[in-house]
């Protein structure tokens, strides 16, 4: 399966990454690549077969509802680049 | 002219009622101080696992059980993934294909009768943290503490055909969810909001039209209003000769419209996948059971009950039976008052409790009268001592004064007069004192009757026993 480029800026911009006209066409090619091998698995017949959802047969381990955590603002925002008022300064976002 | 056949589905969002998050041990507590309680988990720090909160998923079998679902036993969480500042981790943990809650439905009341909606699922997700773009300095501010909070999100089937039974399914819905104790339904906290799926066809057309979809309503009468404003747009649209796009909008209450959020085009792709660090949720027959057996009698089970072994309207039922707290409220009120007729107590508490609470802006928990003092009172009228008229005077002194109808009754004598003797003296003597009045009636003037009436409620200071007191005159008249 082959990707076009317009195809490859469209997942580009979904992820947020920055690609450059001159790495597209390696891009394309190794995404479409990555797709092959994909269609390969696809091929494969799983009737009956149940999806896999978690290698370990185990079920999840569940915690009682129970308050645990204490407040340790102050120690993750020492790391935050811009923090006022409690808050985490981020770059103007609008809906 | 073509006939508009209204298609409405809903999605809503119930914050379940737990101390801690649905993956993390931090507080749910609503108002702290900003990201006080984000934890590391919640904040997506590198190193982190999250953490299953079992009350959570009890939250999630109990509305399953209430409402006919089925609770897989199987369930799995998938990441969801989009960017935003306010999703530490980039994704959202959800659940896509298997979800904990499947099926099952609710049964609404409206003008038009009793209908049933259709359940698609319920599945359990994490709530995302708020950002806020007040001005700091060209930034926008993030605070995490909702980040974690569990939600249930119940999507319906495009079952509603107006914004009435959308409005009826929130409303029933809003009761539920609080009725079995998961959600305390708080609309102004975001406890319980709501997305309205609307599309429009001609009438009898077997395809729906595109649909689009309103975002984030938090008030009944937003999802009235939003509903009816993008139900003309759409027709209007369509009449014009446009066509609908498939969309995200917003309802604005200022401007009492609908616009756009985002088109189909810039949809994102969520590329949900399994979260590899969690492992399948498994909800055994066993723990269901325990669930099943700690539920309290469910609102239709009550309703039907109300209106089966007590005699009830379907309307005064479904009254009673729209809080678990209403419902409460009336059985207190039967218990306490043997002998008094249920239909008597339920016209009072739908009748005039229900208005004083209107009036005072309570809800039925806060009622400044008590079941205890209702049934006090509902005893006095029952037994014949206070006539209806004095009955709604003793319940406004006891709404805004308090105490409790026999010391009422007593300090005021406000006792009525069900003594015949007494009454027929009254009335005797004012039959002797008006002939001609008395002549136009055995004249046929049966208007006259009214004038007696009158004067012998003024003569006893409004205490005759109303239906004693007819009843005595007629003969006395009659002659």
């Amino acid at each position: 399966m082959s990707l076009s480029e317009n195809e490859v800026r469209r997942v580009a911009r979904l992820s947020r990454l920055a690609v450059t006209a001159a790495e597209l066409p390696q891009l394309q090619q190794d995404l479409s690549r990555i797709l092959d091998l994909a269609a390969q698995l696809q091929a494969i017949d799983t009737t009956g077969v149940t999806p896999l959802a978690h290698p370990s047969g185990a079920g999840a381990p569940l915690r009682n509802d129970h308050v645990t955590e204490v407040d340790r603002r102050q120690a993750f925002q020492a790391v935050a680049p811009q923090t006022e008022r409690g808050l985490y300064l981020v770059p103007k976002v609008i809906e | 002219m073509t006939q508009w056949e209204v298609v409405i589905g809903l999605e809503t969002h119930a914050q379940l009622s737990t101390e801690s998050k649905i993956f993390s041990g931090a507080s749910t507590a609503f108002g702290a101080e900003p990201n006080t309680q984000a934890c590391a988990v919640d904040l997506g720090l590198p190193g982190v696992l999250p953490v299953i909160n079992r009350g959570a998923v009890e939250r999630a079998i109990r509305f399953g059980l209430a409402v006919g679902a089925e609770v897989a036993p199987r369930s799995v969480f998938a990441r969801k993934n989009y960017f935003y500042p306010d999703l530490p981790k980039g994704y959202q943990i959800s659940q896509f294909e298997l979800p904990v809650v499947v099926g099952g439905g609710l049964t609404i009341q409206t003008s038009q009768g009793e209908k049933h909606v259709r359940l698609t699922r319920a599945h359990l997700e994490e709530d995302a943290g708020k950002s806020l773009h007040e001005d700091f300095h060209g930034l926008s501010g993030v605070d995490l503490n909702r980040a974690g909070t569990p939600l249930l999100e119940i999507v319906t089937e495009p079952d509603m055909r107006s914004a009435e039974e959308a409005v009826a399914y929130a409303r029933a819905l809003h009761g539920l969810v609080r009725w079995i104790e998961i959600c305390d339904g708080n609309m102004q906290e975001g406890s319980f909001r709501c997305d309205v799926n609307v599309s429009v066809r001609p009438m009898g057309q077997p395809e729906f039209g595109t649909r689009c979809e309103i975002k984030n309503l938090n008030s009944f009468r937003f999802i009235e209003r939003a509903i009816e404003c993008e139900v003309k747009r759409q027709i209007e649209l369509i009449e014009d000769g446009g066509t609908v796009v498939q969309q995200t909008r917003l309802y604005d209450p200022d401007r009492d419209e609908t616009r756009s959020m985002r088109s189909k085009e810039d949809a994102m792709d969520y590329r949900y996948f399994p979260d590899p660090d969690l492992p399948p949720l498994l909800v055994g027959a066993d723990w269901v059971a325990r669930v099943a057996a700690g539920l309290p009698e469910l609102p239709v089970a009550r309703r039907t009950r109300f209106a089966d072994a007590l005699g009830l309207s379907a309307y005064d039922a479904a009254l009673l039976t729209a809080s678990r707290e209403a419902a409460d409220y009336f059985e207190a009120v039967l218990a306490a008052a043997p002998g008094v007729d249920a239909k008597l107590v339920a016209n009072w508490v739908n009748g005039d409790l229900a208005a004083a609470l209107k009036r005072g802006d309570l809800d039925i928990a806060h009622s400044q009268v008590s079941n205890a003092q209702l049934a006090g009172l509902l005893v006095r009228l029952a037994d014949g001592t206070v006539s209806g008229k004095m009955a709604k005077e003793i319940f406004e002194i006891l709404w805004s004064e308090g105490g409790d109808a026999d010391a009422i009754i007593d300090a005021r004598g406000m006792r009525q007069i069900s003594d015949s003797g007494e009454l027929q003296a009254v009335l005797q003597q004012l039959i002797d004192e008006n002939p001609a009045q008395v002549a136009e009636y055995r004249g046929g003037k049966e208007k006259v009757f009214g004038f007696f009436v009158g004067k012998a409620m003024k003569a006893t200071a409004g205490k005759a026993n109303p239906a004693q007191l007819n009843e005595l005159l007629r003969a006395l008249l009659a002659g």
